[in-house]
């Protein structure tokens, strides 16, 4: 069992993180969900609720997504599942039930990294950036490979590009973590394959989508094929109790290849 | 420390300590129809509304509760009898230990959702487990309740 | 009938549904100590020092007990009648730990924190063994799983601990393998099916106090409180007498609840406090450190001639019963009586093997109870003796089933007393749209839909063992009180005995009070298991209100001053032939608890069955397998039912698609597994994953029902029969949409997708 022997709400966010990097054990609570499972004691619970980071912002050219957002915020956005496919709801919706969705945070599952994570997966094959508030705005690719370091994870931001987009997962049962995740999207010629659950963090397949710039507007089936078998041979995977590495190689390849069909099928 | 906080409309000041969770803070107030099914946030046992919002009392720190509104299906008991015998016809209450959840879930849907077909009212209602009934008499009890067609697949 | 048969809804509905505080925990003392375990972080391990003087130290903590505290009699903690067939294996703690999570020391304080905190301060220091972890090397090992020379069976079950073998068992007629040659066609195959965990919703959960003449009460959410008061009674060497024990509502069970968990802990520390003691299993507990369903290979060898009469069936039985062996023998023998009977053109069948000790949770009992897992094999093994015929699945099993009237190599000359089993098939053919559908169909987008089917039997109550009791008491207002000690844990089953009282003594529902269970009070019951409760339970509840009924006339007769026959009952009022006089029941009632009467009416009636008639299923899936994936949609599952007359509509459906969910869970999801070391990787919901809302397609069931002579109103069971089909149906179902033959269990997407590979 875990425990938490202090709380504190700070004003504001050199605070917060002046809390969360005061003491080794001072951690940022989000939406808590798994606290319970750890055995840890944490001296000082860091609470964002007063920073007013609930929010889903539409600006022009790009959408802002504050870190105490909800995932089931994300699922019902209007606003925001006008753009990319709609992929952003559908990756979350999968995610255990409505009551979970409203507990769990973007911040957490975008800063946690989770392997299993179906919202950082979407997330990634978009033009998608993060704002820490130590480590500044980087792109989400980015942070996806840094090592993990405390910081505070202020928001999320999504460039309006006119992307068009797939998300793909396969789960044993339906409320299970995912066995693996998929998402692709097109920006004229440009293409991302994110893949995750493989059953590490999503990684972008960087060489199939290469390979698919360089096929033009009108790519070949035959081309997807190729793309999709590249991305299953460049991208590492790992076994885990839901499936075996070789298993998740094989399906990368499935649903890479179906998320691109997808993506070139739409106008 | 101090919260105050609305548990079924009553205002409630309670002390309670950084790591207590929601559903022992509730339970501990006599609100029995809170349960704690897994820990690990999957069962849907503990769902109460936070500002009308179905939500994981496992998951939710108590103090995080200060200022906001807490309903459980004490505050609910006519609307939750209402489709309690929805349920009870067709017998699919069975151990009843998933009931209190799984009908907070439902009055929330019955705001949150107009007119849900059938595969909107399972999406709902995943985040609620049951071991007993197998969902079938609990999907009829939720469509008889709210009036879906039963062609509507 | 009045209420037999209708869909009436359960009694304690509407509190259970909307919250009210009627199970354990909700009724616990608020002073009770809080009880936990610690527990054993290796699967074989001898404790050679526990330090506890820094637990002790934390402030609120009341008692710590180690295996030097507690009575050191081996006892079982399976609820089965006395004297039980599984060994008396257990000590409360022992020396020796055998298994990851066994139990190390009892620490009771004053909350849930502090308990924690004082787990976390007791240093133990472990001689580790070498464990034992795969069943199918159990045998034999240089590890010995149970060394003590303490161990006591009631019964020669077949042990030889030395050798890790808890139990054997061989049942044989005719000889099977000069049988085997003369068949045409032989199917050989070797099956697995995996532990499997109980999930009911509320975990285990008991509390203790003493009550006012110093007796130990124990409240838990239990299937069997006689048995747990007599269990408790052993290990804690106290009369069963000093020992009461109450059962209020049950947050399911599914066969977990009649092994007995945390009333002997609980207990201990109420005794050495004199204070209430509370102990929750957290679900991870529920997981780690309770039962599941046992595991087992089954090596199997079915013969047929060419037109499709199976001749000979040879079952081969490994079963794997964990640390302890409760169950395990007769979860073994089970297996076996529900399989071989099912075919009767047989000339020889076998069923033999072992139940071994391993270092891990030990099995126990969960519905189906071994005949979950013998129908897998049987099934599986007769789909394909289908495809090896190239003659249609349902075709072959009408051309070989037991039916009404007819006996089976295993029988001993009895006869199956009631059967629908073939219009069951029938029936489930044309619902699943069979002819249609059999075997598969490609859609346009690749995709493949296919059907698949399998049957199954299973008893109702354990024959010529168990026995149940009833009272009904005519209360002085007219009303009754029908005492139970059987255990409805959701099921419904205290409504059901409520109907068939109220059908035999004319009355409404809700003029019947229903008191279920209480050792004190309760007339003796083994409790609720072995898909007893409607049939044997049941019985007793048809037979003392017939009695009640009876001596109700009689004292009318006596009241009104009429001569014998001349009166008559219509569940209201005594009448007169005549008409000529008439009294109200109400009235009768107040008379026999006043002078006049002296004599307050009671029908009793105890009842044990000589037989255990089989219900039985058709059951049929069809799913929708991605050949890009292996993802398998279970688009519909058919269900058809025989268990004799229904006795209440909805809450035999209920049953049925509920059962059918969990063996859907069986079949494609669940799996307990563990690690290298032995540590139980699947131990929460996040891991273990039952069963969602959206896995389980649609149900469709239906009732063929049958008359079984031996029952309430022609009753027999639906409780266990009901997880026995979708195992095998889906993975027919699966072979037939692209030729993949899963004999592994659960059939998971990975296991379709790459068996298409190879």
């Amino acid at each position: 069992m875990f425990t938490l022997l202090n709380i504190a709400q700070p004003d504001t966010q050199q605070e917060a993180y002046r809390l969360l990097t005061a003491k080794k054990s001072n951690v940022i609570l989000g939406g808590c969900a798994w606290l319970r499972l750890g055995s840890q004691t944490i001296h000082t619970g860091v609470d964002l609720s007063k920073l007013g980071l609930n929010f889903i912002k539409e600006y022009d050219t790009y959408f802002e997504i504050g870190a105490m957002t909800s995932l089931r915020d994300i699922e019902t956005s209007v606003a925001l599942n006008r753009w990319f496919s709609g992929i952003l709801a559908k990756s979350v919706q999968s995610i255990i039930g409505v009551q979970f969705r409203n507990v769990a945070t973007v911040g957490a599952s975008v800063f946690a990294r989770y392997g299993f994570s179906d919202f950082l997966t979407a997330l990634l094959a978009l033009d998608t950036e993060i704002e820490l508030y130590q480590g500044g705005r980087l792109t989400l690719a980015a942070f996806v490979d840094m090592p993990r370091n405390k910081d505070l994870l202020v928001k999320v931001i999504i460039h309006k590009t006119s992307r068009t987009a797939a998300y793909l997962a396969l789960r044993n049962s339906q409320s299970d973590f995912p066995v693996l995740t998929v998402a692709v999207s097109r920006l004229d010629g440009a293409w991302k394959i994110a893949v995750g659950a493989r059953p590490t963090r999503a990684k972008l397949a960087a060489q199939a989508a290469v390979l698919l710039a360089g096929a033009g507007r009108d790519v070949p089936p035959d081309c997807l094929r190729q793309a999709a078998e590249l991305a299953a041979e460049e991208l590492p995977f790992g076994a885990n109790m839901r499936a075996s590495a070789a298993y998740r190689r094989l399906l990368c390849q499935t649903l890479v290849q179906r998320g691109l069909t997808e993506v070139t099928a739409c106008r | 420390m101090q919260i105050e906080l609305y548990i079924n409309h009553q205002q409630v000041l309670l002390t309670v300590q950084p790591d207590d969770f929601l559903v022992d803070t509730l339970r501990k107030q006599g609100l029995f129809s809170v349960r704690r099914g897994c820990d690990t946030a999957c069962c849907g046992l503990c769902t109460v509304w936070l500002d009308g919002r179905p939500t994981l009392a496992c998951s939710t720190l108590s103090f995080r509760a200060q200022g906001r509104h807490i309903t459980t299906i004490e505050g609910l008991r006519h609307e939750a009898e209402g489709f309690a015998r929805f349920m009870a016809a067709e017998g699919a209450d069975q151990c009843g230990y998933c009931s209190p959840g799984f009908i907070l879930t439902v009055l929330a849907m019955k705001r949150e959702l107009a007119n849900p077909g059938e595969a909107d009212i399972i999406h709902y209602l995943t985040g609620n487990l049951c071991r007993c009934t197998g969902y079938q008499g609990q999907l009829r009890a939720v469509k008889k309740y709210l009036g879906v067609a039963e062609c509507n697949m | 009938m009045q209420y037999v048969g209708k869909a009436v809804a359960k009694t304690d509905a509407i509190a259970i549904s909307t919250g009210k505080p009627v199970y354990t925990e909700d009724l616990a003392p608020a002073d009770a100590l809080v009880v936990k375990i610690l527990r054993s972080p290796h699967a074989y391990a001898r404790i050679k020092a526990i330090d506890l003087t820094k637990a002790y130290a934390v402030q609120g903590v009341e008692c710590i007990l180690t295996y030097k505290d507690v009575p050191q009699v081996r006892f079982t903690l399976a609820g089965q009648s006395y004297p039980e067939p599984s060994p008396y294996d257990r000590l409360i703690l022992d020396q020796v730990v055998r298994y990851v999570g066994d139990e190390v020391a009892i620490v009771a304080a004053v909350d849930e924190k502090t308990a924690t905190a004082a787990l976390k301060k007791i240093k133990v220091k472990y001689e580790v063994l070498e464990p034992v972890l795969d069943f199918e090397q159990a045998i034999g090992h240089r590890s010995v799983v149970h060394p003590e020379d303490d161990l006591h069976c009631n019964f020669a079950i077949g042990m030889d601990k030395d050798r890790n073998i808890c139990s054997t068992h061989r049942v044989e007629a005719g000889d099977v393998e000069q049988e085997l040659k003369n068949c045409d066609i032989v199917i050989e195959e070797t099956y697995y099916t995996q532990a499997q965990a109980h999930a009911m919703m509320e975990t285990f959960r008991a509390f203790t106090y003493l009550d006012h003449t110093g007796r130990l009460v124990i409240v838990s959410s239990t299937q069997v409180p006689f048995h747990i008061r007599r269990h408790v009674a052993r290990a804690l060497e106290l009369p069963a007498s000093r020992v009461r024990v109450i059962k209020p509502r049950i947050g399911g069970g599914f066969g977990g609840k009649q092994t007995g968990a945390g009333e002997v802990f609980a207990g201990l520390v109420t005794l050495k406090t004199g204070r209430p003691a509370l102990f929750i299993y957290s679900r991870t507990e529920t997981f780690t450190c309770t039962t599941s369903r046992h595991a087992m290979r089954l090596k199997l060898r079915l013969g047929a001639d060419k037109d499709g009469f199976i001749r000979a069936l040879d079952i081969e039985n490994l079963s794997d019963t964990g640390a302890y062996g409760e169950h395990a023998s007769t979860t073994f023998m089970v297996c076996g009586d529900k399989t071989l009977p099912l075919y009767n053109k047989t000339r020889a069948v076998r069923y033999h093997g072992h139940a071994v000790y391993t270092n891990k949770m030990p099995a126990g009992a969960l519905r189906g109870y071994g005949a979950t897992q013998g129908t897998f094999a049987l099934e599986s093994a007769v789909n394909k003796l289908a495809a090896r015929l190239n003659m249609d699945p349902a075709e072959l099993r009408l051309k070989n089933l037991i039916r009404e009237g007819e006996t089976c190599l295993v029988y001993e000359g009895k006869t199956l007393g009631s059967s629908t089993l073939d219009r069951c098939i029938q029936k489930g053919k044309a619902l699943i749209g069979w002819d249609e559908k059999y075997p598969r169909r490609v859609l346009a987008d690749g995709k493949v839909r296919a059907i698949g089917m399998a049957v199954t039997m299973q008893g109702s109550g354990i024959a010529g063992i168990d026995t149940a009791s009833i009272e009904i008491r005519l209360n002085d207002d007219g009303s009754y009180t029908l005492l139970t000690g059987s255990t409805d844990m959701g099921t419904g089953s205290d409504t059901v005995l409520a109907q068939i009282a109220a059908e035999v003594l004319a009355t409404s529902l809700d003029n019947i009070l229903v008191h279920a269970a209480d050792t004190d009070v309760s007339p003796y019951d083994p409790g609720s298991y072995a898909s007893s409760t409607a049939y044997v339970t049941g019985m007793a509840t048809l037979q003392a209100a017939e009695e009640l009924k009876q001596k109700i006339i009689d004292q009318g007769t006596k009241q009104l001053a009429l001569t014998p026959g001349q009166l008559s009952f219509d569940g209201e009022n005594l009448t007169a032939l005549d008409g000529s006089k008439s009294m109200s029941l109400e009235k009768l009632a107040e008379l026999m608890v006043l002078g006049a009467g002296k004599r307050q009416l009671t029908g009793f009636a105890t009842y044990g069955s000589p037989i255990s008639p089989p219900p039985f299923i058709a059951g049929f899936a069809e799913v929708e397998v991605d050949p890009g994936t292996g993802v398998i949609e279970l688009l519909d599952y058919v269900a058809v039912v025989d268990c004799g007359t229904v006795l209440n509509a909805n809450l035999a459906r209920i049953q049925v698609e509920g059962g059918i969910a969990q063996g859907i869970g069986m079949a494609m999801y669940e799996d307990v597994r563990y690690d290298e070391r032995g540590q139980m990787q699947t131990n929460t919901f996040m891991q273990y994953k039952i069963p969602c809302r959206k896995d389980v397609g649609k149900i469709t069931v239906a009732f063929e029902a049958s008359y079984e002579p031996t029952g309430p109103f022609g009753a027999k069971s639906v409780g266990e029969v009901v997880i026995n089909t979708p195992p095998p149906a889906i993975a027919h179902a699966v072979y037939n949409a692209v030729g993949v033959t899963v004999t592994r269990l659960p059939i998971t997407p990975e296991k379709v997708f790459m068996g298409m590979k190879r």
